[in-house]
């Protein structure tokens, strides 16, 4: 890999995942592993928590019977319960962060590597920051 | 406390530090309400009191819940965010280019998707958010920002309608078309009442001028929101936008081979289900997120310009120099460590529940 495609300051490189729309518009990011990864940790386990994650909003997506009970509350109060209770997306969403969370500390973190939550991105992508400290 | 709302790029109104998200021009909206609200003022004033003891009580109640629906969904409507996709970082733009091996400038160019159902899709490069706009995601002009699910941008609503407000349009549209209904029948009916007490009708209208006020309104309104509602609903069964509608996106004769919508259910009960019962996404832009100041967040458009300079200045050629300056401009706008990124975790809000817009 060429130096020049390095985005280096002293602190971090910074790759992004980004969705996979293969399936359609629902939440999916791409289950690849990065190049720039190669070396810092094994290639099944990270792609094993992309799936993870793809999976925590898969649930999120679902049409069940669960999301139209939740809708038709919803509705039926004018919206107001949305004021009071997250809705199963929301939750959903918290999981994944917390998981993502959880596998930073127990796994990423020691190899040198972070990864940001996709909420914050929007749900755009996944940002994951590599640390020249430990190369 | 420095919140994120306060560094928006499109052209959006904010309000309630952060909860309410509106288009930019809200005089429409304003305009609608007014009507809305004054024909049913009308027909609480005039109208129920003769009905109510003429006929039922019921009939104010009813009209006071279609009121209360509407107004309650026409606000939902306006105050949702309706899908904005934030804008690329600097850092998301450096990485592109660097993806795009071609050394030509992203603007124009288009990745294709190809869909496990065999469809094919084209993502077009949005220069303003400067990222690769998602299936079904539109860039409105008016509001600036690149919309998921675009459907239109609704100037009576004073906001687009795209995947996270959609369903309360369709919902305000709705109950709006039964209260023009309602409200008309009863003037009828009140005029009618009336016109066989005193035995003529004009001296019937003499007596309840507002009645004729009202029923006028509803007259013209009735046929637009109706074909309205109609129009959605049609649009709902075949789950494709205003947008793709009015392009024809799935219905090109021009190909030997029909393209169907790769985003329908197949069937027109799924898709309604689907659409209006399904799951709804928070808010993408986190708006109420407390910004910490030595994030060093607020990016303006003319920093981006001058990050995106400095890389397709320096981007080709010797390792070392374009490395050096690369990492000037990466350092100028997001230095990140991970002791950093963890403080700001510590400070940072995650998401709220209750301050979703």
């Amino acid at each position: 890999m060429e130096d020049t495609t390095r985005l280096t300051n002293d602190h971090s490189i910074k790759l992004f995942i980004q969705r996979d729309y293969s399936e359609g518009t629902a939440v999916k990011f791409q289950e690849r592993f990065p190049a720039e990864l190669e070396g810092r940790i094994d290639r099944q386990e990270f792609i094993e928590i992309l799936r993870d994650i793809n999976r925590f909003f898969a649930d999120a997506e679902a049409l069940s019977c669960t999301t139209f009970m939740e809708n038709c509350c919803t509705c039926l109060t004018g919206y107001l319960l949305l004021l009071c209770m997250p809705t199963h997306y929301e939750k959903c969403v918290k999981r994944a962060a917390k998981y993502i969370d959880e596998k930073n500390e127990s796994v990423l973190n020691p190899h040198g590597i972070f990864m940001v939550d996709p909420m914050e991105k929007g749900l755009r992508c996944i940002e994951v920051c590599i640390t020249n400290a430990h190369r | 406390m420095v919140r994120k709302w306060q560094f928006i790029e499109s052209k959006n109104r904010v309000y309630c530090n952060g909860r309410c998200i509106t288009g930019q021009n809200i005089g429409i909206l304003i305009l609608a309400l007014f009507l809305i609200t004054i024909t049913s003022g009308l027909f609480f004033a005039f109208d129920c009191p003769y009905l109510t003891k003429e006929l039922s009580p019921t009939i104010p109640v009813f009209a006071a819940i279609l009121f209360l629906s509407v107004i309650c969904c026409i606000l939902r409507t306006a105050c949702t965010d309706p899908g904005i996709l934030p804008r690329a970082t600097p850092d998301e733009i450096l990485y592109l280019e660097k993806e795009n091996s071609q050394n030509i400038t992203l603007a124009g160019q288009v990745m294709v998707v190809q869909m496990r159902s065999g469809h094919t899709l084209q993502l077009k490069y949005c220069q303003t958010c400067k990222l690769f706009r998602p299936p079904r995601v539109s860039h409105c002009s008016l509001c600036n920002a690149c919309i998921a699910n675009f459907d239109h941008h609704c100037p009576w609503v004073g906001n687009c309608i795209g995947l996270r407000n959609y369903r309360y349009f369709y919902f305000f549209l709705f109950s709006l078309s039964i209260l023009c209904v309602y409200i008309f029948v009863f003037n009828i009916v009140h005029i009618a009442l009336r016109a066989q007490k005193n035995s003529t009708v004009a001296d019937a209208i003499r007596e309840t001028p507002a009645t004729m006020i009202e029923a006028l309104i509803c007259f013209f309104s009735i046929w637009s929101v109706i074909g309205l509602w109609s129009y959605h609903t049609y649009l709902i069964c075949r789950s494709i936008t205003t947008n793709e509608d009015i392009k024809d996106t799935w219905n090109t004769s021009d190909h030997e081979e029909n393209i169907k919508n790769p985003f329908s259910r197949g069937n027109g009960w799924l898709n309604c289900f689907g659409t209006l019962c399904g799951p709804l996404p928070p808010s993408f832009l986190n708006l109420r997120t407390i910004v910490q100041q030595e994030n060093n967040i607020p990016m303006t458009t003319m920093r981006m310009n001058d990050s995106l300079q400095e890389t397709t200045k320096y981007h080709t050629g010797e390792n070392g120099i374009s490395n050096n300056r690369v990492r000037d401009s990466s350092v100028s706008n997001l230095p990140r460590s991970f002791q950093q990124q963890q403080q700001q975790q510590q400070h940072q809000e995650r998401y709220l529940p209750p301050d979703y817009a």
